[in-house]
């Protein structure tokens, strides 16, 4: 009787603690939420969204951050996402499950998931600005600096390649979803293969597309570290184009807060911009959550 | 059907009747050019994924390797170091004297005097930057005072340089701008470590415990709201996570534990713990759930209670699970930037206090990189910190890969 | 009429190492129904899939022997399997309509064959849904989606679907397995008119369905062709032991 009461009690506090990890986990997930949105809601303002920043950054909006962010993601996904769901193709469709190749570049894939994302801004300079710009400026500016330099066209391919395998991990899943019924009944009609990819497996499959960009601009649209040294810029008068340095928000929020001269006079801007960047990730992460939900669901139907 | 419909029909369908009676001839292979590309293109884009990874390899550690040069200087060679820097850093274009160049990238920059030997990239280098707050450039001052002699010394940025850095990499100081450059990296890496180290004490338990929960104890409506959140904080930008620890999490945590220096290797490590959670809790909730049914069930069935069968069955046969979700979190946080500028303090220093500000790898390469000069040896040594960071991870990802999945798999099937 | 549309000659086939056919040598008449039965895992569908090469799709199948059809031997090197596959098509088991309109189905193979004129896909749509008896229940609805149907339907569908590329053989995968017994009577009876145009060959464990629709029926067991004959010799004096147990429920 004590014995089986001890037991219960010892099983109760097991679980108990384990309860509290989880909650604890939302709870610090919620706190972070609630007072970076509280901290900012003040600021949140039609004019914040768009206007230039005035002042010495103290006082105006982040238009031009904005602006700089949805180019760089923009043109991140043209890049990314169909790159990655031709992969995502070659894997599911193309490749033997079990052959060499396959099974190399899956590790390929995942390991380019955990590189430090500051290795990638270190690829960008080393790769894009350095050999291929220096080398497109010799070639056609007669050495002259155009493309050798920290741009948003750099800093937008080194995010294609920070943000591929998000891109190529959910256009996977997705194809996975199309049964293979489908595809056999698509053969057996005398269609190729690559006629049955078109016409049946990826119509089959747009909503992991879909997935896989919302993703991909999302972890896109928060990184900072790939364009530090690739393309970002601290303040710019004018909106860039693909050969110039740009703002972004997310490196807005690092120099203002740690890179400032007064720190405490740029706060309420501070906790603006790092509240719309959260606002953003959020309905993004919130809607590629609800799709991918839905193709799961329909996956198990 | 009517004889007179039939016959119409017969009509109508007359146009079709070439391709309805044609005999489909299969005895001769049709090279069908469209699907021919697209698989070419598609195999080829593929392969692409492989070669970035060697491609990313190879262009990182390039960039280092001229601090590996370290064959005695003579006039030749010391001529030929010279040109390919000219040749591979392209901008300056004429011989040593012409560093003083303006190299402005983009930004608006007030030439004052130190604009006009520093490469400026982005960040606006202004008077303000005289009476900044930088905890970033540890050596500022002393930046801006010695910057005509890190100029000659870049210039001829030669073999000698290179064996004195080289050697300078195995001592504690890490003093990259100064005419004596040192470039110590064991401060780092210990910062590094530490700071690992923290954020995987308070990240690891807590997560796993959480998975725990959620694939042993809770119910239906417990995991659909746990997970998505977890979910969720994955996508939290790491900038956003610094800027929480930075203004909230450090004031926080120094009015409970009243410690000195607000930011430290202690806050970095918390924050960083924040964003290695949803990893570590991922994976290790996979590897639970990967756990047969059948062996819960029979524990259970030999009287077992949920818990014990919780930690006695499930937590072992899905140990190597929990072991990869642990390496990744590491990599994670070994490797995080943003986090690590914002909230650690960035003081490069041989301590092992928790509550002393640190400074990490990546926070190095990420502070400094936008303020060296091209070519020089404190710029190799950077890429050299990003090649060694590189392997890390890489390494850390192929253990993972290979050698926990084979035994997971081991385990599981009982093979 | 051929006597020998279909024709192996000591066909074998693996999955990796593991032998599923054994020695088949079968001679399959043009324009007939020739029903395949036998137990589950017997090698019939199996055998069925590769006479039009669907389990090239399956990982390390390897086949020995000759599989001719039309007096060609269809694993040679130079034949063409999208060609192959047009010309025997394929339904299958578990009703399979693409996730697009009634329409977009039937015209899905004439579409990737290089029909694009549109009266011509009309018409083949409207020949190909009647040849499968089941025009007069979608005539009203072709725009609506294929997934809409019944079971039963969405089966007729995906027979007018294979009629619809002009296969000279059609195989049938147990293709009422699935269904109530009022759409797999539909079915039969279609089977049945079908068999004016076309070779048709269908896998089923239905004895009773076997018996009722088909002119040949062979028995297969354990990988091997055991009996194969004129579907009343098989059903009411069977040359085999073993088919005679099987017909009469002994096992399997």
């Amino acid at each position: 009787m004590i014995n089986n009461f001890r037991k219960n009690f010892k099983g109760a506090a097991i679980e108990g603690v384990t309860l509290f990890s989880a909650l604890l986990i939302i709870a610090i997930v919620f706190v972070m939420f609630i007072v970076i949105f509280i901290g900012g809601k003040s600021q949140l303002s039609w004019e914040f969204l768009t206007s230039f920043p005035t002042e010495g950054m103290t006082k105006g909006g982040i238009f031009p951050a904005i602006y700089g962010t949805a180019l760089l993601v923009i043109i991140m996904s043209i890049a990314a996402v169909p790159f990655g769901t031709i992969t995502a193709i070659y894997l599911t469709e193309y490749a033997k499950e079990n052959s060499i190749i396959a099974k190399t570049i899956r590790f390929a894939v995942r390991t380019l998931a955990v590189i430090p994302s500051i290795i990638y801004g270190l690829f960008g300079l080393g790769f894009f600005i350095k050999f291929v710009g220096t080398h497109v400026d010799n070639a056609l500016y007669g050495g002259t600096l155009h493309w050798g330099q920290p741009n948003l066209l750099w800093a937008s391919l080194t995010m294609a390649l920070l943000t591929l395998p998000v891109v190529i991990v959910s256009v996977e899943e997705a194809l996975k979803t199309v049964p293979q019924e489908l595809r056999a009944a698509s053969l057996a009609l005398g269609a190729t293969k690559w006629q049955t990819i078109y016409k049946v497996v990826l119509p089959g499959s747009v909503s992991g597309i879909m997935t896989g960009t919302i993703l991909a601009v999302s972890r896109g649209a928060g990184e900072v570290a790939p364009i530090l040294f690739t393309g970002a810029a601290y303040y710019l008068a004018t909106l860039p184009g693909l050969g110039d340095q740009f703002m972004v928000l997310g490196y807005h929020i690092y120099v203002l807060t740690t890179q400032s001269a007064n720190v405490d006079q740029t706060l309420p801007i501070q906790f603006g911009t790092t509240c719309v960047l959260l606002m953003l990730t959020f309905v993004l992460n919130m809607s590629a959550v609800i799709l991918r939900y839905r193709i799961r669901k329909k996956k198990n139907n | 059907m009517t004889k007179k419909e039939k016959k119409g029909k017969k009509k109508k369908l007359s146009g079709l009747e070439k391709w309805q009676s044609e005999r489909i001839d299969i005895t001769q292979k049709k090279f069908r050019i469209g699907d021919y590309l697209a698989e070419k293109v598609i195999k080829g884009v593929a392969y692409l994924s492989i070669a970035i990874v060697f491609l990313i390899f190879v262009f990182v550690f390039r960039e280092s390797f001229p601090i590996f040069n370290t064959t005695k200087p003579t006039t030749e060679s010391k001529a030929i170091v010279k040109q390919d820097s000219q040749e591979t850093y392209g901008a300056v274009t004429d011989n040593a004297s012409t560093t003083q160049t303006q190299e402005t990238y983009g930004a608006v920059s007030d030439s004052t005097e130190k604009t006009n030997v520093q490469e400026t990239y982005g960040a606006v280098t202004d008077q303000s930057a005289t009476i900044e707050q930088n905890a970033l450039v540890g050596d500022s001052a002393k930046a801006i005072n010695s910057s005509s002699d890190t100029y000659t010394v870049s210039a001829g940025s030669g073999s000698d340089d290179n064996r004195s850095a080289l050697k300078s990499m195995a001592t504690k100081e890490w003093v990259p701008v100064s005419a004596n450059p040192r470039y110590g990296l064991l401060a780092l890496i210990l910062g590094t470590i530490k700071i690992t180290f923290i954020s995987l004490l308070f990240a690891a338990p807590l997560s796993i415990l959480a998975a725990l929960y959620v694939s042993v104890f809770a119910n239906k409506r417990m995991k659909e709201i746990i997970k998505p959140t977890i979910e969720l904080l994955a996508g939290f930008p790491s900038v956003v996570i610094g800027f929480f620890a930075l203004m909230v999490l450090a004031t926080f945590l120094q009015s409970v534990f009243h410690y000195e220096t607000r930011l430290n290797s202690f806050v970095g490590g918390i924050a960083m713990g924040i964003a290695a959670i949803p990893i570590i809790f991922t994976i290790t909730e996979d590897a639970l759930t990967a756990v047969p049914k059948s062996f819960y069930e029979a524990s259970l069935a030999l009287g077992a209670s949920k818990w014990q069968t919780a930690f006695f069955v499930i937590l072992p046969a899905a140990t190597p699970g929990i072991f990869a979700a642990i390496l990744l979190g590491i990599g994670r946080v070994f490797g995080e930037t943003m986090i690590a500028l914002m909230a650690t303090g960035n003081a490069a220093q041989m301590d092992l206090n928790p509550f002393a500000s640190v400074r990490t790898l990546a926070a190095t390469i990420g502070a400094e990189m936008a303020e060296v000069v091209f070519g020089d040896t404190h710029y190799n040594v950077l890429f050299l910190i990003g090649s060694l960071l590189f392997i890390f991870t890489f390494v850390i990802n192929a253990v993972a890969e290979f050698y926990v999945k084979g035994k997971l798999m081991k385990r599981i099937q009982g093979k | 009429m051929s006597e020998n549309k279909i024709h192996t000659e000591n066909m074998f086939l693996y999955y990796s190492e593991k032998m599923a056919l054994n020695n088949i040598s079968i001679t399959i008449p043009e324009k007939k129904v020739t029903a395949f039965i036998g137990p589950s895992g017997c090698g019939k569908s199996t055998f069925l899939r590769s006479l039009n090469r669907m389990n090239d799709l399956i990982d390390g199948v390897k086949i020995e022997g000759k599989v001719m059809i039309d007096g060609v031997n269809i694993y040679d090197k130079n034949i063409d399997v999208v060609n192959l596959r047009k010309k025997v098509g394929m339904v299958f088991q578990k009703s399979n309509p693409f996730a697009k309109s009634i329409y977009e189905n039937i015209a899905y193979g004439p579409k990737i064959n290089g029909v694009n004129d549109k009266s011509h896909l009309d018409e083949i749509v409207e020949t190909a849904l009647k040849n499968a008896a089941i025009w007069e229940e979608v005539k009203d609805r072709l725009g609506d989606s294929a997934l809409g149907l019944s079971g039963g339907q969405q089966q007729r569908l995906c027979i007018a679907r294979t009629l619809a590329v002009n296969p000279e053989i059609v195989l049938m995968d147990e293709p009422a397995s699935a269904l109530d017994p009022l759409s797999t009577a539909k079915i039969e009876e279609l089977i049945v008119q079908l068999k004016e145009k076309y070779t048709i060959v269908i896998v089923t464990h239905n004895m009773q369905q076997a018996a009722r629709i088909s002119d040949n029926t062979a028995f297969f067991y354990l990988g091997e062709l055991i009996e194969h004959d004129k579907t009343k010799k098989i059903f009411t004096n069977p040359d085999k032991k073993q088919t005679e147990d099987y017909i009469t429920g002994r096992f399997g």
